[in-house]
C-alpha cells in the first residue's frame, strides 16, 4: 500500500511564513487561555502586560520565562489554566531534588501528544503493518503512555511490555514479531547483551528495523554501535515531561538533528548566563512555549537542555527547524577544578574503542582535598587478554579523555556485567566529593 | 598441539577470584595450575584445569568474563637446565612468548606459554623432539 511520506501532510510541509503566520495565531490564543491560570495571571498584572500586548512573534520577548521552580512553587495545580473537572490526566515527574512538577492534561490535549508522537514515529517510516513494542516504563513516566497512545494513533499493533524483565521482551520480539522499539539507549545494548546470552541473532532470528532511542543524552558513536549491534535504524526522540513528553522533536530518516514541531512549540535557544537569544548555530538553553494545549499552557519555559539548532534546510523537505542533538543538561554539568564537563563528551571518547562494552560510570571523589574523576568502563565480553595491551589501552584512553575534557582522569577497565544495571535511566556519574 | 587454558578477568577486589574458584569447586573441576599477576586494578587469572570447555560454560553461565586461549604445553625432565634448554629452541626460532608459567606434575615439568607465533612454535617443538603434551594426557596425571 502506498502512503505519503506525511502523517499530518498539511501541517509538516508548511512554508516558513505559514508556520509563523500559525505560530503568532496559537501564541495569541494560548495568552489568553493563560489568563485562566492563577499563576501566569498574577505574573502578567504584576507587569502590566495584557494578552493584547502580543501582537507579534517578537512580543514574545515581553513574557517573563516561566522556571522548574515555578512548577515546583505552584505545585500541584497552581499553574493549569482549565479547572480540574476539564483535565483528564495528570503527570508528575519523580521530584528527586524538590516538590515534583504536576502537569495537567485536557482530552484535547492527550490527542494532540498522541498526534505528535504518531507524526514523529510515521516521519521515520513506522506504518500500520509495524508492530511497535514500548520497552520504557508506564505509568507516571510519560515514555510510556505517551509512546503508546502515539502508536496506537499510527495504527500500529502495540505491545506494552514496559520496562525490565529483558528475556519476555526478547521472547515478545520473536514471539509477535516486533519491528519497532521505543527504548532508552542504555537499554538497547542491555537488550542486545541478553540476545547474545540466549543465542538469538537480532538480524536472523527478529524482524526488528527501527529503534525510537531517547530520555537519556547520548552520543552519535552510541547510536551507532546500537544500530550494528541490533542491526536495525535507530532514531533519537526528544521531549520531556514539562512539554508533554515524547513528541517534542524526532530524527527524520536524515538522522541530522531532530525536527521540532513548530506548530506546537515557540523555539528559543538563550544564553543561560545573559538569557539573550543566541545565532542559530550557536549552543544554548532550549526554551519552549506550548502553542497546542489548553490545560497547562506554558509560556517562555527554561527546560535546562543544551542544544543548537541546525541551520539550513533538512533535505527531507519539512520546514520545522531542527535541534542538534542534547549535549546534556545545564544541571547535568559536571563542575571539576573549574572544568566544566558533560558526561556525553566522555561517552564520546569511549564508544570509539571497539573493545569497551557500552556501560560506564563516572565517579567524583575528594581525596585529601584533591577532586578526583575515576572513569570505570566495561570491557566487552570477548576481553582482550593481554596485560600490556590492556595498559596500552588504559593509557590511549586516559589521554583521548585529557585531550576532551582538559583534566586527567583514572581510567579503569572493568569485566563486563560488573557495573550495576538499571531498568531505568542509566546513573553515569556518582558524585562523592565533599560538599562546602 | 595446544591445550585450553581458561583466562578469568577480575577485579582486584576482595571476593572475586574466590567467586570463580567456588564456581569450579561446585562442579568438581580441579585446578592444575593458575598464575594471576599483580596489577592495580584488575588481574587475568589463567587457569590450567579439568574439563576446560565445561568449565568455561559454568564461569560463563554465572556472567563471569572468561575466556579460552590455546597455550603451548611442554613436558620437561624434572632436573636442572630443562627449562633453559627449551626456551633456547625457542628464542633460536624467533618465538617470541607473551607469558610463561610452569609446575610440577607427578614428577615431571611442564611449561606452559602462550605465543602468537602459533604454527612456528609447533614446528620448532617437532622438529626439536620436544614432548607436548595433549590435553587428555595432562587430566590422566591429576
Amino acid at each position: 500500500m502506498a502512503y505519503s511520506e506525511f502523517f499530518n501532510p498539511e501541517l509538516e510541509t508548511l512554508s516558513r511564513p505559514q508556520i509563523e503566520a500559525l505560530q503568532l495565531q496559537r501564541l495569541q490564543d494560548t495568552v489568553c487561555r493563560c489568563m485562566g491560570s492563577p499563576f501566569y495571571k498574577k505574573r502578567f498584572d504584576s507587569i502590566g502586560l495584557k494578552p493584547s500586548d502580543i501582537r507579534s512573534l517578537e512580543d514574545l520577548r515581553k513574557i517573563p520565562f516561566t522556571t522548574k521552580q515555578d512548577l515546583r512553587d505552584t505545585y500541584p495545580f497552581g499553574i493549569a489554566s482549565l479547572p480540574l473537572d476539564k483535565c483528564v490526566r495528570l503527570h508528575s515527574s519523580s521530584g528527586t531534588t524538590g516538590n515534583p512538577t504536576v502537569i495537567l492534561h485536557s482530552a484535547r490535549d492527550l490527542d494532540q501528544w498522541a498526534n505528535a508522537v504518531a507524526r514523529c514515529l510515521w516521519m521515520v517510516g513506522c506504518r500500520p503493518e509495524d508492530v511497535f513494542q514500548n520497552s520504557s516504563g508506564y505509568g507516571m513516566f510519560t515514555g510510556g503512555l505517551g509512546f503508546q497512545y502515539g502508536a496506537e494513533k499510527l495504527g500500529m499493533l502495540t505491545v506494552p511490555a514496559a520496562a525490565g524483565n529483558t528475556r519476555r521482551q526478547i521472547k515478545f520480539f520473536t514471539d509477535f514479531g516486533t519491528t519497532v522499539v521505543h527504548a532508552i539507549p542504555s537499554y538497547a545494548a542491555r537488550l542486545y547483551e541478553v540476545m547474545t546470552d540466549l543465542g538469538i541473532d537480532p538480524r536472523r532470528d527478529t524482524r526488528l528495523r527501527i529503534f525510537a532511542i531517547g530520555a537519556e543524552p547520548h552520543s552519535e558513536e552510541q547510536r551507532r554501535r546500537i544500530e550494528d549491534m541490533l542491526g536495525v535504524k535507530a532514531y533519537n526522540s526528544f521531549g520531556m515531561s514539562e512539554m508533554c513528553g515524547p513528541g517534542v522533536a524526532f530524527e527524520c530518516r536524515e538522522q541530522n538533528g531532530m525536527h521540532i514541531w513548530e506548530d506546537y512549540y515557540i523555539v528559543e535557544i538563550v544564553d543561560p548566563d545573559t538569557l539573550e537569544p543566541v545565532p542559530d548555530g550557536t549552543v544554548g538553553e532550549l526554551v519552549l512555549t506550548t502553542l497546542n494545549r489548553e490545560a497547562m499552557p506554558l509560556l517562555r519555559y527554561r527546560t535546562r537542555d543544551l542544544t543548537r539548532i541546525i541551520p539550513g534546510d533538512c533535505p527531507c523537505g519539512r520546514k520545522h527547524r531542527r535541534l542538534d542533538r542534547m549535549r546534556g543538561r545545564s544541571d547535568d554539568m559536571i563542575i571539576l577544578k573549574g572544568v566544566n564537563i558533560f558526561p556525553i563528551q566522555i561517552e564520546q571518547v569511549l564508544m570509539q574503542y571497539p573493545e569497551l562494552a557500552s556501560d560506564y560510570l563516572i565517579t567524583l571523589e575528594t581525596a585529601e582535598d584533591n577532586d578526583t574523576m575515576t572513569v570505570e568502563v566495561e570491557m566487552k565480553e570477548q576481553f582482550i587478554d593481554d596485560y600490556a595491551l590492556l595498559q596500552n589501552m588504559e593509557r590511549n584512553i586516559t589521554a583521548r579523555l585529557r585531550d576532551e575534557i582538559l583534566i586527567t582522569p583514572k581510567v579503569c577497565l572493568k569485566p563486563f556485567g560488573s557495573l550495576e544495571r538499571s531498568e531505568g535511566k542509566a546513573v553515569r556519574v556518582k558524585d562523592l566529593r565533599k560538599k562546602y | 598441539m595446544t591445550i585450553h587454558q581458561l583466562s578469568v578477568f577480575i577485579e582486584n577486589k576482595s571476593g572475586t577470584l574466590v567467586k570463580v574458584l567456588k564456581l569450579l569447586k561446585n562442579e568438581g573441576i580441579q585446578l592444575i595450575a593458575s598464575t594471576i599477576a599483580d596489577t592495580a586494578e584488575y588481574g587475568i587469572c589463567r587457569i590450567i584445569c579439568s574439563e576446560p570447555t565445561r568449565a568455561y560454560d559454568v564461569l560463563k553461565a554465572a556472567g563471569v568474563a572468561v575466556s579460552l586461549a590455546d597455550v603451548f604445553a611442554i613436558e620437561l625432565d624434572d632436573e636442572p637446565g630443562r627449562a633453559a634448554d627449551a626456551i633456547e629452541i625457542f628464542a633460536e626460532a624467533g618465538i617470541s612468548i607473551a607469558y610463561l608459567y610452569s609446575f610440577l606434575l607427578r614428577g615431571k615439568g611442564v611449561l606452559v606459554f602462550r605465543t602468537d607465533n602459533a604454527q612456528a612454535a609447533a614446528d620448532a617443538i617437532k622438529s626439536h623432539g620436544l614432548k607436548s603434551i595433549p590435553e587428555s594426557d595432562l587430566y590422566k596425571l591429576v
